[in-house]
């Protein structure tokens, strides 16, 4: 039973996170859908993570190198993906827009 | 160094996080809560890494000088500017996957890979690479075109480029691309940089080629469809480094823009193929500006204002126009201005309209237009007939009723009714034809009034003449 190879359990994670994906999206109302794009950018840039570790390596050679041009660029998306999210987001609240306002200008 | 246990179990929260923040976007008032959930478990992901990581300093430097230049960007960007925005965050994601292959290949051990890596790995970085490439220099030209870099080259502009043969050399290209991923698994370790380069730079001109024959009206599925990418991708170099965080993240987001990418092509009555293969509003719109002449009526902001002041009802279809031309805010003032005078003001909102999705809800909200008051097509359509005045401000083909014509261009796409109105009105810069290249029949009607000019111009001369 242990013997599985690790692509299989990764298709297996893979696969379900598909599942809850389509079951979480479907939800998401469309007033939403540009804020979804930006929150999906966000999340996406969790690919730093396989960044950070290149730039980390102590080794001679490229993978420093381009690990760390892989850190900035994908951290753009991190920080500028949530952030312009929560801008987004501050506008859709309902009524007291003085307080949206400030809360727009607090995140970004 | 915490063991890979903990490290797992890190990641783990870390994905549920990112599920719980997708699932607050399902109501505003809960949004804000899951762009948080987003945040922590983004903040919990990259400590967890930065613990099991032998040096600190270039990556820590890195983050900071990317996210100073995030943070720059998402307070400075315009809301009229969002599609351009996630273009070009798309490509960030398809060009770090690239990288990220580049270093698992110079040094898998770094990463927990095996040397020699195993072929399945091998096959994964492929998938990741050529998704990522594609993703990459595909945003790029998206970008290009939603911003109107236009005039700097061809490539950029937002009417469809296309020649002869162009889907047979992608076919080659393609097939070409595999042969190298082909060789690049079989290949014997410490060899396989050529075919990996080749493969690479083919990739990045198939990204090229295949959004550049999409014309500016199909952006808001090639938005959806990059966005899926850049998951895909993510997912791939998940995949080759055995992480199942980055595996369900990218999923997530994969399947989050296929979702999106379907929802527009239903829009527009479209198969995603018709879309990808391109060359739609190609015909140059010949068939609108050489027309038989047809009297419109055309009036001033005064008559307008005029229309609008003596309705019960009137429901506003903004389009790509509201946003090229800022008006948001001037309108959100002539909303104001009627309701004050016991006017029901209500938004008509097309899944398409504008340039993006959901882009015309961004708008309004930034103007703070309560969302109560921003209907979607399908919760209003059939109010248009008990409308007094319905108000199209910068939109075309989402309100043409040829779509409900057998045999035009677009017979089929599900259009806002704004023809049934008592009255309409439409506001344009000029005559042109849509996107779609084909002419519209709304604006020859004997109920409508056409007002010609800038939205925002018109709309605030009429907010005027509202006083």
């Amino acid at each position: 039973m242990t013997g599985a190879d690790p692509t299989i359990l990764n298709f297996t994670v893979f696969i379900l996170a598909i599942f809850v994906g389509y079951h979480v999206v479907w939800n998401v109302t469309p007033a939403l859908h540009t804020p979804l794009m930006s929150v999906t950018n966000a999340i996406s840039s969790v690919v730093m993570v396989g960044a950070i570790l290149a730039a980390g390596s102590s080794t001679i050679g490229y993978a420093p190198l381009v690990g760390a041009i892989a850190v900035a660029l994908v951290a753009i998306n991190t920080f500028g993906g949530f952030m312009v999210t929560q801008r987004m987001l501050a506008m859709f609240k309902k009524k007291e827009p003085k307080q949206g306002q400030q809360q727009g200008r607090k995140a970004a | 160094m915490i063991s890979p246990n903990v490290v797992a179990i890190c990641y783990l929260i870390a994905s549920v996080l990112f599920i719980l923040s997708l699932r607050g976007l399902s109501h505003p008032l809960s949004a804000r809560r899951g762009n948080l959930f987003g945040m922590v478990g983004m903040t919990i992901a990259v400590l967890t890494t930065f613990a099991v990581t032998e040096r600190l300093d270039i990556a820590l430097g890195m983050l900071a000088l990317g996210g100073i230049t995030g943070m720059v960007i998402a307070r400075r960007v315009q809301m009229t500017q969002m599609p351009e925005l996630v273009a070009a965050m798309h490509s960030l994601v398809g060009l770090a996957a690239v990288l990220i292959a580049i270093a698992v290949l110079t040094d898998p051990l770094a990463f927990g890979v095996d040397y020699p890596i195993p072929a399945g790995n091998l096959v994964e970085l492929f998938i990741g690479t050529v998704v990522g490439a594609i993703t990459f220099s595909g945003s790029v030209i998206a970008f290009g075109k939603l911003a109107g870099l236009g005039k700097y080259g061809r490539v950029f502009s937002s009417s469809p480029v296309t020649f002869p043969g162009q889907h047979w050399v992608n076919l080659v290209l393609a097939i070409a691309m595999v042969g190298f991923g082909v060789w690049f698994v079989n290949e014997i370790p410490g060899e396989a940089w050529r075919p990996f380069q080749a493969l690479t730079g083919i990739a990045f001109l198939l990204g090229v080629l295949i959004i550049i024959p999409i014309g500016g009206a199909d952006m808001p599925v090639v938005i959806s469809m990059l966005n899926s990418y850049s998951g895909w991708a993510a997912a791939g170099i998940g995949f080759s480094l055995n992480n199942s965080m980055l595996i369900i993240a990218g999923s997530l987001v994969g399947s989050s823009g296929a979702i999106l990418s379907y929802i527009m092509c239903k829009a527009m009555n479209r198969s995603f193929i018709s879309v990808i293969l391109g060359g739609f509003g190609a015909e140059e719109g010949t068939s609108a500006t050489g027309s038989e002449k047809k009297t419109v009526k055309s009036g001033s902001a005064d008559d307008a204002a005029f229309l609008l002041s003596n309705a019960d009802t009137v429901i506003i279809v903004p389009g790509y126009g509201l946003a090229v031309g800022r008006a948001q805010h001037a309108v959100k003032e002539m909303a104001h201005k009627l309701t004050a005078k016991g006017v029901t003001v209500r938004y008509a909102i097309h899944p398409v309209a504008g340039r993006m999705p959901g882009h015309m809800n961004v708008l309004l909200a930034e103007a703070e237009v309560p969302y109560e008051q921003v209907v979607e097509m399908d919760d209003i359509n059939s109010d248009f007939g008990a409308t007094d005045v319905a108000f199209v401000l910068g939109a075309n083909d989402v309100v043409n009723p040829l779509a409900e014509q057998k045999g035009s261009p677009i017979y089929g796409m599900p259009i806002l009714e704004a023809h049934k109105a008592r009255t309409v009105l439409v506001n344009k810069r000029s005559m042109a034809s849509g996107y779609a290249g084909i002419d519209n029949p709304l604006f020859y009607m004997d109920r409508t009034m056409m007002v010609f000019g800038d939205a925002k111009k018109v709309v605030e001369d009429i907010v005027k003449a509202l006083e």
